[in-house]
């Protein structure tokens, strides 16, 4: 079986600071890291080679530097490390960026492809369906749980207050949960091999089948019609008391806001 | 000249960072205060090759170098000294010894178990009177038959009760003197190997340090580590090497209470500000960090220069010398900026402070590292 995980290089936005004169985020100096959810998908992927015995290629499209997410994922146990990077693939939005990723897959073989349900730097949810359509493959989103039988896949869906279990035919593509599972941590002769003695294949513009039109900025219909920082909330006031005195207090400040 | 760490090294010290804040850093208090050894984070280390990081792949290590070894122990130290040694003992004085002067039986034996985590390993030299003087061996070893009887007994023994396999040194022959010794290898379970008191420590309290008792403890020949007689330099060696994993807690211990402590000064108010506003509290954060860099350069100069160079004992001896100074005097700089809350057991770096003592005395007190630097200039 061969296991395709789309991967993004993101700021670690635990260590993201606001500016407090502009309100925008400080990037500078912030740590990059595999996005969580992307995380939690190789790692369901490592676990299915563990279990059936699988080949697991990871790949990722953005700047040269985006290479120590592939080095990374490869010290975890990645066989395979793509990263698909040119210029011309520059200022993409979703729609752009899936189409690209879609075309580098296509280069590829692969059974299964998993990614991340949503990157924490934009939120969007969208690069992983809109791959599967480009693919003309099954999406199954929102996976908190991956198993393989045979040709199949049974993932378990979740849904906000429920979830489904979905038996789908290989090749499919799953979008997983950053709480699927709890990610490995590398190991120090995996650091190594993945510089020493692996290898991170570079995909330009030359090496995809399609027009200038549908990437990068042209193939990018998005546009962001204005941007603005969050409202920070206030501080609130801490009370400290008694069960019975607190549920009355909640109460209490619910009613003076009309909540209740 | 060149001073930037490889990407390799980078991601390796990410990986030991992470590793040590997430699954160290919660333990240590309580591992200081129960003086339990931490046995859930060693299987974790094992599963991760953190004890086989400098051992070749062949023998089931994670064939990295010493550098990214000295690396994780200063990680894993800077949030709990006890960790550092456990890994720092094992590897250095267990593990190597036999990658350098074991057999390719021992090594299949017993190196590939210790690299790959499944065994854990210590080394037994010092002596109630064989401490500084490590040649004052009473221990011995008779040859009877295919077996060696081992009688004697050995203290201060870093992972002492929790180990698998020792590194025990013993006289074959007293009337030759430090050419009298050899080195074996003793397998826990061994019968006539048994323990004796556990030592009640100062710091580094969750390091299982024990007494090793051997009463006509019978260990096939095989298991003599070298040849005969070779054992006191094999004891040398080996100690020149965990001067670099001793180095590097040192480093770690005093790396650990300057991020403590910045991170308390800018929080702490006092005269209406924060206690880092005060030009004595700048000036003393400055010579910490820049006491902690010396002792890294010094320590990753010595731990490139056993990877590189036929001898690295002065390398070594001044690594863990002056490293060892500063994690003693960082840390208790460290206590003197936490002030009164510095003396509680609520903050790190009154545990650090205790910790860092040790670093002083064991593998050759600086004293000795002294005696080893001046040995190679006179």
């Amino acid at each position: 079986m061969k296991i395709v995980v789309c991967i993004k290089q993101v700021p670690d936005t635990n260590e993201v600071k606001l500016d407090p004169v502009t309100g925008t985020l400080i990037r500078d100096g912030v740590p990059s890291i595999i996005n969580p959810d992307d995380k939690a998908g190789l790692e369901a992927a490592l676990e299915l080679k563990e279990a059936n015995g699988a080949e697991v290629t990871v790949i990722t499209m953005g700047p040269p530097q985006a290479d120590a997410v592939l080095r990374e994922a490869m010290a975890m146990g990645a066989d395979n490390a793509y990263l698909v990077t040119d210029r011309a693939f520059g200022g993409a939005d979703t729609l752009a960026t899936s189409t690209t990723l879609a075309a580098a897959i296509k280069t590829l073989e692969y059974d299964l492809i998993i990614t991340g349900r949503q990157a924490i730097d934009g939120d969007t949810a969208q690069v992983g369906p809109q791959i599967a359509e480009h693919l003309d493959i099954p999406n199954i989103s929102y996976a908190e749980d991956i198993k393989v039988e045979g040709k199949d896949v049974i993932v378990k869906r979740q849904y906000e207050d429920r979830y489904h279990v979905v038996k789908v035919q290989m090749p499919c593509l799953i979008t997983a949960l950053g709480e699927m599972n709890k990610p490995r941590y590398m190991t120090p002769g995996g650091v190594f091999d993945a510089y020493r003695t692996k290898e991170v294949k570079v995909i330009t513009r030359a090496d995809l089948s399609v027009t200038d039109e549908v990437i990068g900025l042209k193939g990018s219909p998005t546009k962001v019609a204005q941007s603005f920082p969050k409202s920070v909330k206030p501080a609130g006031t801490k009370v400290i008391l008694d069960p019975k005195d607190s549920a009355e207090y909640i109460i209490e400040k619910l009613q003076e806001k009309f909540i209740i | 000249m060149d001073f930037t760490l490889s990407k390799e090294h980078e991601m390796a010290r990410t990986l030991f960072r992470d590793f040590a804040q997430k699954e160290v850093k919660p333990l240590a208090q309580e591992v200081d205060e129960t003086e339990i050894f931490p046995t859930e984070t060693v299987v974790k280390m094992k599963k991760l090759g953190f004890l086989g990081i400098p051992i070749p792949k062949e023998y089931g290590g994670q064939g990295c170098d010493t550098l990214t070894y000295a690396m994780c122990v200063e990680e894993l130290s800077k949030v709990c000294g006890t960790t550092g040694v456990i890994v720092s003992a094992h590897t250095s004085l267990c593990a190597e010894p036999i990658k350098k002067f074991g057999t390719p039986e021992q090594k299949e034996k017993y190196l590939v178990p210790l690299a790959n985590g499944t065994k854990l390993g210590a080394f037994g030299l010092t002596e109630p009177g064989a401490g500084t003087d490590a040649s004052g061996q009473q221990t011995k070893a008779i040859v009877d038959g295919d077996e060696y009887v081992l009688n004697g007994t050995k203290i201060f023994i870093t992972n002492g009760k929790e180990a698998d396999v020792y590194i025990v040194f013993a006289m074959t022959d007293k009337s030759k003197g430090t050419k009298g010794i050899s080195a074996f290898i003793v397998e826990k379970g061994t019968p006539g190997f048994t323990f004796g008191t556990k030592e009640k420590k100062m710091g580094i309290r969750g390091s299982s340090t024990y007494e090793l008792i051997f009463t006509d403890c019978r260990i096939p020949k095989s298991n003599l580590l070298g040849m005969e007689g070779k054992g006191f330099g094999i004891a040398m060696q080996t100690l020149d090497g965990g001067r670099i994993g001793i180095a590097a807690q040192a480093l770690g211990l005093a790396a650990g209470a300057l991020e403590t402590t910045i991170e308390y000064v800018k929080e702490r108010k006092q005269f209406g500000k924060s206690i880092a506003k005060f030009q004595n509290t700048q000036f003393q954060i400055a010579d910490m960090a820049t006491k902690v860099e010396a002792a890294r350069l010094l320590v990753y100069k010595a731990a490139i220069a056993k990877d590189t160079q036929k001898s690295f004992s002065l390398e070594a001896a001044m690594a863990k010398l002056y490293a060892a100074e500063v994690a003693m005097q960082v840390t208790t700089m460290a206590v003197q900026l936490h002030g009164g809350y510095g003396y509680t057991r609520e903050y790190d770096v009154e545990r650090m402070m205790r910790d860092a003592k040790i670093t002083e005395i064991y593998e050759g007190t600086s004293e000795v590292q002294k005696m080893v630097i001046s040995a190679n200039l006179l």
